[in-house]
């Protein structure tokens, strides 16, 4: 074999490198210049701007609210299907496929999808007419039912988004020996002794993973609220979205991209913190 | 304390047949080995009675409880995995108390216990440490201590010292072996290392092909082999089988004559390599020497004779070069007879 040169691997990097340079580093120095920037002069004005904005502490609000509830519950309801799918011998790979159908719908499309189901004249509204629940269309998704079309962003959301967290821990719980559950249960553990002292904390790893990947996605929530709510429901993205067209202020709308990026560094931190991850204690 | 009964277990996983009708019984304290090439069904056994594994038929009684249908955490048994299986994210003493806790015993009650395991098992110093800073043979020590500190009716063990290597393995089959006569627990101990099982166990359940062919002590099993695997299986080297075909109730190999169990027919002659005596004489049977290997206490001789491979033990300083012919005389009160065809062993006539 022939020797290898020292700069192979730096070469062989380096299309990435440039990938990432031209399409991520350079948009991401622009988009920092762009907030601090008005009128070609160095400036906070843009902040300012968003702050004072009508819309700002509600998208603020709202974001920070459909995190609060929609990453624990994801969260949870993957790991329920993780282990239960964990437990399935046959017809496994089926459920596997369907749970995981949502990971390959767009986000925008999925939006629609609910739209169409909860519309004034939608699915759910028929489903409900049928049952005499209602007498005539129903609206949920209007700014004076902001609690419904909360919960349908809500909804929405889990039924998108879980199977990321899910396909994430299946992952993770395939990674752990199932050696550690045998001596778990012949030590005595109940199925939920054994959950709690063994499959929990060997999955860490997997979870704090899932957890940083999903609320970082989550802060960053647009197309679904937008397509079922428009701006009856304020968004952080959705208002730097509305900034940079219908506004056609471009700095605003950097403004608002900086307060999510901060948002999400924020919450990945706080997730580090919150779940150690000691690779001396992983088998 | 507790006996183990095994009765008819049959395992079937689909077509393939892993345990035909087994029955064992394992008096109260006894160390039983179960002993056999890999796949013939010995860890699905000890997987059956821990619970880890279904029985397709058949019933397990441990201390005179039919646990059969119970889930393992309910058959008061601790098991030793052959990959240790000592939880990564937690410290020795809180592997070792893992069983006690579980079960809800109170924090003082768990800490006396853990000492007691751990003082048996020379762990009290690591007590604190994580399994990651942990040796292969001490991880094996925290799986020992761990399963000895529930104080089990039953202990299994699943090929314990496999995963260690040779010296380490020697010492701790030692020590295992001291640490459980004192503890007096009855324990099943699963093994493919003959070696192994007959330095441990009180006695040896040779298992082939689901089935247990034979059991017995270990100097009974070494000197009555029933069948022709277990005189193979069991002891390096090997028996010696060497076809032989009598007539007249003698059988000759080449000028020496020996006597055969049947009158006329062919039989296989079975003797151990220390068995066979190597002479000059004339009248003794011919081997053809073809390798020989020092040993340090002795020269195993390899050579052939009646047309099969004989391993016999000559004096550490015998000059036996590669090619010299020699002769050797096996000693009939060694020697166990067998049937060709089944493979079992025929009873001497007298």
């Amino acid at each position: 074999m022939p020797a290898r040169s020292p700069y192979l691997p730096y070469l062989l990097i380096a299309p990435s490198i440039l990938f990432l340079a031209v399409f991520f580093l350079w948009p991401f120095a622009q988009t920092v210049v762009m907030a601090f920037t008005v009128d070609g002069q160095t400036s906070t004005g843009n902040f300012a701007r968003m702050a004072a904005d009508l819309n700002f502490w509600p998208a603020m609000g709202n974001t920070f609210a459909l995190v609060i509830v929609v990453v624990p519950l994801q969260v949870a309801l993957a790991l329920t299907m993780a282990v239960m799918i964990q437990k399935m011998t046959t017809g496994r790979d089926i459920v596997l496929w369907i749970w995981t159908i949502p990971l390959g719908i767009s986000d925008l499309a999925a939006g629609l999808a609910w739209l169409a189901i909860l519309s004034n004249n939608g699915y759910f509204n028929t489903v409900l007419f049928h049952l005499g629940i209602i007498s005539g269309p129903t609206g949920w998704l209007s700014y004076e039912t902001p609690l419904t079309l909360f919960f349908a962003v809500v909804v929405a959301e889990v039924w998108r988004a879980t199977a990321l967290v899910f396909v994430i821990l299946v992952a993770g719980l395939q990674l752990i020996p199932k050696e550690y559950a045998e001596a778990a249960e012949v030590f005595g553990a109940s199925p939920w002794q054994r959950f709690r002292h063994v499959t929990l904390p060997l999955l860490k790893p997997s979870l704090q993973s899932a957890l940083i990947l999903r609320t970082v996605l989550a802060f960053e929530v647009f197309a679904v609220a937008y397509a079922l709510g428009g701006r009856n429901i304020p968004i952080l993205v959705g208002e730097a979205y509305t900034w940079m067209n219908a506004n056609q202020n471009t700095g605003v709308a950097a403004a608002y991209a900086g307060v999510v990026l901060l948002v999400s560094l924020a919450s990945t931190i706080v997730w580090l913190r919150v779940i150690r991850v000691r690779r001396e204690h992983l088998p | 304390m507790a006996d183990i009964q095994i009765d008819r277990i049959v395992k079937a996983f689909g077509t393939v047949v892993a345990l035909e009708e087994v029955r064992l019984d394992v008096p109260d304290g006894e160390f039983l080995a179960l002993l056999g090439p890999s796949g013939c069904g010995k860890t699905t056994l000890l997987r059956i009675i821990a619970g880890l594994e279904t029985q397709t038929s058949g019933r397990v009684r441990i201390g005179g409880r039919d646990v059969s249908d119970l889930p393992p955490r309910r058959r008061a048994l601790a098991m030793v995995f052959q990959n240790y299986a000592v939880f990564p994210h937690m410290t020795v003493a809180e592997n070792i108390g893992f069983g006690l806790r579980m079960r809800g015993d109170d924090a003082a009650t768990v800490r006396a216990a853990v000492g007691r395991a751990a003082e048996l098992l020379k762990m009290t110093p690591y007590l604190d440490r994580y399994p990651s800073k942990l040796s292969g043979g001490q991880r094996q020590r925290v799986a020992v201590a761990r399963a000895l500190a529930v104080e089990p009716a039953v202990l299994l063990m699943d090929e314990p010292l496999s995963n260690l290597d040779a010296l380490l393995r020697l010492e701790m089959r030692a020590e295992l072996k001291a640490v459980l006569r004192e503890a007096g627990t009855t324990t099943l101990y699963v093994t493919h290392d003959q070696t192994e099982a007959m330095g441990l166990a009180d006695r040896i359940a040779v298992m082939e092909k689901g089935r247990i062919v034979q059991i017995d002590r270990p100097a009974a099993l070494y000197r009555h082999p029933r069948t022709r695997f277990v005189g193979g299986f069991v002891g390096t080297p090997p028996m010696n089988f060497i076809p032989v075909v009598a007539a007249g109730g003698r059988a000759m190999i080449g000028p020496l004559a020996v006597q055969a169990p049947v009158r006329d027919g062919p039989v296989l002659m079975g003797v151990r390599a220390e068995d066979l005596d190597l002479t000059d004489d004339d009248g003794a049977a011919p081997l053809m020497v073809r390798v020989t290997e020092p040993m340090g206490s002795h020269l195993l001789v390899t050579g052939e004779a009646a047309g099969v491979t004989v391993r016999a033990m000559a004096p550490a300083d015998a000059d036996l070069p590669a090619g010299r012919p020699v002769g050797f005389r096996p000693r009939p009160e060694r020697v166990v007879w067998m049937d060709p065809e089944s493979g079992q062993a025929l009873e001497m006539r007298a």
